[in-house]
């Protein structure tokens, strides 16, 4: 019972020392252009939150999370361009590409704010809940259904380039001047930006924590393990997957959202294929399991990329693969659990030693 | 009749191979019953297509109500528990947590997403009737072999099903953990209906209130552990598969050590008394 205490102290002092490198050391210590970097790591931070609970809880490998996160972001960006282009008007790509001369329907929901902003959660979790309900009541699991997260996210990428005229095509919605009546170009503005961003994954971070502690992150964890002991004692599985799936795709849609006024662009690039596979590198190499773990090792994995492109622009991607792979083969529990294997080597050292002798 | 299990014309078939072939089973509620037979028999089988694990034709009962065609939490969820050969607990849980996840499957969406507070009654219970009280906040995969086993009884206990089917329960235990596991058993069975196939003879005539014998997907014979005992018909299938159930073991009844013996002794020497015994018999 100490122990279990002890970890939750421990996990508080952490949480409040990252508050504090959120909101006092970070802002203090970057430059303008920097912290417009950071909230980008932040935003990917929060994708590997969800990823940590559907992945590294329930056992989901979610390769396919660039989709939620391109439904978040997608819908933030209609709802920014209607914004920008002020009413009645046709966003400024629309002018340029579109033989249409209105506006197609299922963008004009997004001119309202709230409907836009509720969508950023509610479409991913919707397409999610869906997909879930399907997939998982059909016991689609493990590399089968990582490889549909994939084919999920390469056909919404290939669509979405499709849609040239409603979508933007390859280049995405890109160029947003505004944010809810604030002018993005203003640097304070963009600190705001990081202050919400920074704020949300906060929140994020406590609202999965409180489900990875609470009974239902406990049969999670069963599940993950052992699904059909699960099923012979009366749970059915497939909805206790389906939950840990949709949280996840609604902190995707969320960070997907918050992304666009950070970077002021998505597109196609940032949703498929490669880019969900980089959502799930990051917490991979932190830890799975572990909330701080995935939470670090996304701000890592995203910073090193930021700075390995600058010095050598062709390395990043074999660096990258390479990273996945060395932590998924030596250090499956990723740096979190760096720790744990040190003691145990320790522990077992002595009594190798003792043996032998 | 009502409230124990009763099987009609159970059959289970296997792309062509029939591993259950038309059986009848009644089980009274509260008896402490043995499903024995040579490897292949059906035994396991059996028990999965009452769990909903195989489809199965014919009709399968408990407390009146039919279970075949049913998911299989849903059948969980009406009273039937079951473990396997290989216990299956949730290595990284803790003992607690295990017992509480099985004590669970009717909370409500509200109390799922709270942390655990204290540790439930029924729960506290069953940690006691097992005996794992002292190692409930240890990882169930550091338990002992045994204490595994203890843990999956304990799990459908506070699943409070009406009906345990154990799969091989005793399998690599010491005897010590035997005994406690039989005692622990005539327990469970004053209040539940308990099922256990098992391949210990010595367990068996120990703790057996009434055994089944199956062959081939088929019902042998069924009765006391000495009537079974004494039945030809189980003295001849016995004798073309593993000789496990001597038929020294028969005259000698139920409290006798050396028929378990004979169990591990030497297969054709155990086999060449039985032959020789069903010779006289014929």
């Amino acid at each position: 019972m100490n122990a279990l205490k002890g970890r939750a102290a421990r996990a508080w002092y952490g949480f409040a020392a990252g508050a504090v490198l959120l909101f006092a050391v970070a802002p203090a210590a970057l430059s303008d252009f920097r912290l417009g970097l950071f909230a980008k790591y932040l935003c990917m931070a929060m994708v590997a939150v969800g990823i940590c609970l559907a992945w590294g809880r329930g056992g989901l490998l979610t390769l396919g999370q660039g989709v939620f996160f391109g439904l978040g972001g997608y819908a933030m960006a209609m709802h920014l361009k209607l914004a920008d282009a002020g009413p009645g008007n046709l966003p400024d790509f629309m002018q340029l590409y579109g033989t249409a001369t209105e506006l197609p329907w299922w963008w004009r929901p997004f001119a309202n704010p709230a409907v836009a902003l509720a969508a950023t959660v509610l479409l991913p979790v919707a397409v999610a809940a869906l997909l879930g309900l399907l997939v998982f009541r059909r016991r689609v699991k493990g590399a089968y259904f990582a490889i549909l997260g994939q084919a999920l996210a390469a056909a919404f990428a290939i669509w979405l380039v499709g849609q040239q005229a409603t979508t933007g095509g390859t280049n995405g919605l890109t160029d947003i001047q505004g944010f809810f009546g604030y002018d993005l170009h203003d640097p304070v503005n963009q600190r705001m930006v990081y202050f919400v961003i920074a704020a949300v994954l906060l929140l994020v971070v406590l609202l999965a924590r409180q489900l990875i502690h609470s009974r239902y992150g406990e049969l999670l964890v069963a599940v993950r393990d052992a699904e059909e002991r699960v099923r012979f004692l009366g749970y059915n599985p497939a909805n206790v997957k389906l939950v840990a799936y949709v949280v996840a795709a609604g902190t995707a849609g969320l960070a997907g959202a918050l992304f666009v006024p950070a970077v002021g662009i998505i597109s196609p690039a940032l949703v498929g294929i490669v880019p969900s596979i980089e959502f799930v590198i990051g917490a991979a190499v932190g830890g799975r399991a572990s909330l701080a773990g995935a939470v670090l090792g996304a701000v890592a994995v995203a910073w090193a990329r930021t700075a390995l492109s600058e010095e050598f622009p062709a390395a990043w991607t074999y660096f990258q693969g390479l990273l996945f792979v060395v932590a998924l083969a030596f250090l499956p529990g990723g740096l979190a659990s760096l720790p744990a294997v040190v003691r145990r080597r320790r522990a077992a050292a002595p009594v190798a030693v003792g043996e032998a002798a | 009749m009502s409230g124990g299990l009763e099987i009609r014309g159970l059959r289970v078939v296997f792309d062509g191979f029939t591993a259950v072939d038309g059986v009848d089973l009644d089980v009274r509620p509260g008896d402490l019953r043995f499903l024995i037979g040579p490897n292949g028999a059906g035994k396991t089988t059996l028990v999965d297509a009452v769990t909903g694990l195989v489809r199965a034709e014919g009709s399968v009962r408990f407390g009146g109500e039919e279970l075949l065609g049913r998911s299989v939490h849903r059948i969980a969820r009406s009273g039937i528990g079951r473990t396997f050969q290989t216990a299956t607990v949730f290595e990284e849980l803790t003992v607690l947590q295990n017992l509480d996840i099985a004590a669970g499957a009717g909370r409500s969406m509200w109390t799922m997403l709270r942390r655990r507070r204290d540790v439930p009654v029924p729960v506290a219970r069953a940690l006691e009737t097992i005996g794992l009280t002292d190692v409930a906040d240890s990882p169930a995969g550091t338990l002992a072999h045994g204490q595994k086993q203890w843990l999956e009884i304990g799990m459908l206990l506070v699943q409070d099903v009406r009906l345990l089917l154990l799969d091989e329960p005793v399998a690599g235990m010491s005897h010590d953990e035997r005994q406690a596991t039989g005692e622990l058993l005539e327990r469970i069975s004053e209040e539940r209906t308990v099922v256990v196939i098992e391949h210990d003879m010595d367990f068996l005539r120990s703790f057996a209130r009434s055994v089944s014998v199956l062959h081939a997907g088929r019902v042998l014979s069924e009765g006391t552990v000495t009537e079974v005992q004494a039945d030809p018909r189980v003295q001849e299938v016995y004798l073309g598969h593993a000789p496990e159930v001597p038929s020294r073991g028969a005259d000698d009844g139920p409290d006798d050590g050396d028929g378990g013996a004979a169990v591990g002794a030497g297969a054709a020497s155990a086999g060449d008394t039985a032959a020789d015994a069903a010779v006289q018999e014929a």
